[in-house]
């Protein structure tokens, strides 16, 4: 067992909190850098895939998991954050100024919606949430002079300073950085006021207004940022997919975001991490798997949602805290190894407030 | 002047009047408790000073400002902190964390500087950090420092609730039946840190409790309150004895 001994109150500001630590997550950040060696041009666009979940994740968890607003809209952002995008390309935006103009646009619209969010809570929220997806579904349908309607239009080839990003090489770079400052910005936040002020909101109203949080900018604050991060993972999701079209976004896409950051575990960064391993990751698997099952299983209309669903279904009942929080566990487990008390985690309240009696 | 007035505060849910007319002061360093049988108004009025009810009628002044119509979280900007008759802390998180989240009102930053976690941002982490040290000191919880506070006993949440809204570094502190839920020994040693809170920190003490042994031990004055009316306002021994209190309590 590793005890930390802390001599300074800047070890428990600063992001990692010991040299174990600093030498795992080193050890990642090589492994994801040297990857482009090893892999070939079709892993490399899986993992670039999987960086931007991850990124829309980091959007979906501030606002779900850290905020405890559930919403069921989040498509909507990763579609405007496509369409701003990609219209600005159009327009002759550089790529350098498109992205950071897509994601302010979402953050902007993230504001808006996040105003008549401010009443309600729980099951009514995904509701709301879910009507505003609709609304924006109907627009991007329609708003034929701007997004093409049905037809869709034409992504333009991602170029920095006169560099095509194009290849999987470089794209799986541009993925890679941008989640990386993603996630940076999440951390940062988390360990200020304005995090702090999102996890007071989800766990005590009341309280958090008697610590002096003014409740109606946090909750339009958290869902601007949530809005932002899904918007910048919907720009890159521009250039994997090429071409817009409509179909591309949908209500499914949503419970997919909503579904990655259960799965991956709730009020947890690297559960967003681990939830976009497991979306980005798991159709390529069932693939392979139907090569390998006998061919009457691999046959069998409807095996890959119906593969979702049932890993969904077995996380709620038996792991609510996801793939992270089943870490947790184990980690505990073998740091107190004969002495682990099996009640530890049984008290634990969930995170999502439509799961609590009122 | 009085720190706090309260003048003919009223409030009714439906049919019924909560609070009639009551008016009170709480003037500078002193510890004034309320007291009354179940359903006699007093964690109403608390809630009315919160701001989290709206008052039919009355008006109150916190340090000379009027804060009948402030929204919620202003109250705790003025410096009034409060804590909660069954605890209302942040569940996931661990003791420190709850202490950190009361610094809210203290923030010098801004979401920008928050997200790049500028110097600026760090160097006010690690003031907050370094406050909240003191607190944990005082109140003796430095065991409990890194534990979530679902682990903790009641008796531990009691306090860490009460360092929580000492952590605001407020001018008056409304303690919300401090010591229900407590044994005899913890509430004895609660007794000694509310005086040490008035003597040492400067902060005037409001509370709502039911054990008379406290509010007798700790109080300058006591407000006895029944129907959601002010009976009495006195110095404990007096209010002890005061017929209509007795009468209240026990009947004619």
């Amino acid at each position: 067992m590793r005890f930390v001994l802390k001599t300074n109150y800047a070890q428990d500001v600063n992001l990692f909190l010991h040299n174990g630590q600093r030498f795992w997550y080193g050890l990642l950040a090589l492994a994801v850098l040297l990857a482009p060696l090893v892999l070939d041009r079709f892993y490399l666009g899986e993992f670039a895939f999987v960086y931007i979940w991850a990124i829309a994740g980091v959007g979906v968890m501030l606002l779900v998991g850290y905020t405890g607003l559930v919403s069921l809209g989040h498509a909507a952002f990763l579609a405007i954050g496509a369409y701003a995008h990609a219209w600005l390309l159009t327009q002759g935006v550089p790529f350098v100024l498109s992205v950071p103009l897509a994601t302010a646009f979402c953050a902007f619209v993230g504001y808006i919606v996040g105003l008549p969010a401010l009443r309600m809570t729980g099951i009514y929220l995904a509701i709301a949430t879910l009507a505003f997806e609709r609304i924006a579904a109907w627009v991007i349908e329609h708003w034929e002079s701007v997004t093409g309607g049905h037809f869709g239009m034409r992504v333009p080839d991602p170029t920095v300073f006169g560099m095509s990003l194009d290849g999987p090489v470089p794209f799986y770079y541009l993925c890679l950085g941008i989640l990386g400052l993603s996630l940076f910005a999440a951390l940062n936040l988390l360990r200020s006021p304005t995090g702090r002020a999102f996890i007071a909101v989800r766990d005590s109203e009341v309280s958090a207004e008697s610590m002096g949080i003014n409740l109606a900018r946090t909750k339009c604050t958290a869902f601007a940022l949530s809005a932002a991060f899904t918007g910048l993972a919907g720009s890159l999701l521009s250039h994997r997919i090429g071409y817009l079209a409509p179909d591309a976004f949908t209500v499914q896409t949503s419970i997919q975001l909503l579904l990655m950051v259960v799965v991956g575990g709730l009020g947890s960064l690297q559960g967003v991490v681990y939830g976009a391993i497991f979306l980005g990751l798991l159709p390529q698997a069932i693939a392979i798997g139907r090569d390998v099952l006998p061919q009457w299983i691999g046959e069998i209309p409807g095996l890959e949602p119906g593969i979702f669903g049932l890993i969904l279904v077995l996380f709620l009942i038996f792991e609510p805290l996801g793939i992270h929080g089943r870490w947790v566990k184990i980690r505990l487990w073998l740091d107190q190894f004969p002495l682990y008390r099996r009640a530890t985690y049984k008290r634990q309240r969930s995170y999502l407030r439509t799961e609590r009696v009122r | 002047m009085s720190l706090f007035e309260a003048h003919d505060l009223s409030v009714s849910f439906g049919g019924i009047k909560a609070v009639r007319d009551v008016s009170f002061s709480v003037e500078p360093g002193e510890v004034f408790s309320i007291i009354g049988p179940n359903g006699a108004g007093k964690t109403t009025i608390f809630n009315l000073v919160s701001r989290f009810y709206e008052t039919d009628s009355g008006t109150m002044t916190f340090d000379g400002v009027d804060i009948t119509g402030a929204p919620p979280h202003r109250i705790a900007e003025l410096g009034i902190a409060r804590t909660f008759q069954n605890t209302e802390l942040f569940e996931h998180e661990t003791v420190l964390t709850n202490l950190l989240i009361a610094h809210h009102v203290h923030r010098r930053t801004n979401l920008v500087t928050d997200l790049l976690f500028l110097p600026g941002a760090r160097r006010q982490e690690l003031d907050f950090r370094r406050q909240v040290e003191d607190v944990i000191d005082l109140l003796d919880l430095q065991s409990y420092r890194e534990q979530p506070i679902g682990a903790l006993p009641y008796g531990a949440r009691k306090m860490v609730e009460i360092a929580r809204a000492l952590c605001l570094e407020p001018r008056l502190l409304l303690l919300d039946e401090p010591s229900s839920g407590l044994n005899p020994e913890e509430t004895e040693d609660l007794s000694f840190w509310i005086e040490d809170i008035v003597a040492d920190l400067g902060i005037t003490v409001a509370m709502v409790e039911h054990d008379m042994n406290l509010v007798a031990t700790v109080s300058d004055r006591v407000m006895a309150m029944a129907d959601g009316a002010a009976l009495a306002t006195g110095d404990p021994t007096e209010i002890q004895n005061h017929p209509d209190v007795l009468r209240a309590y026990l009947g004619d």
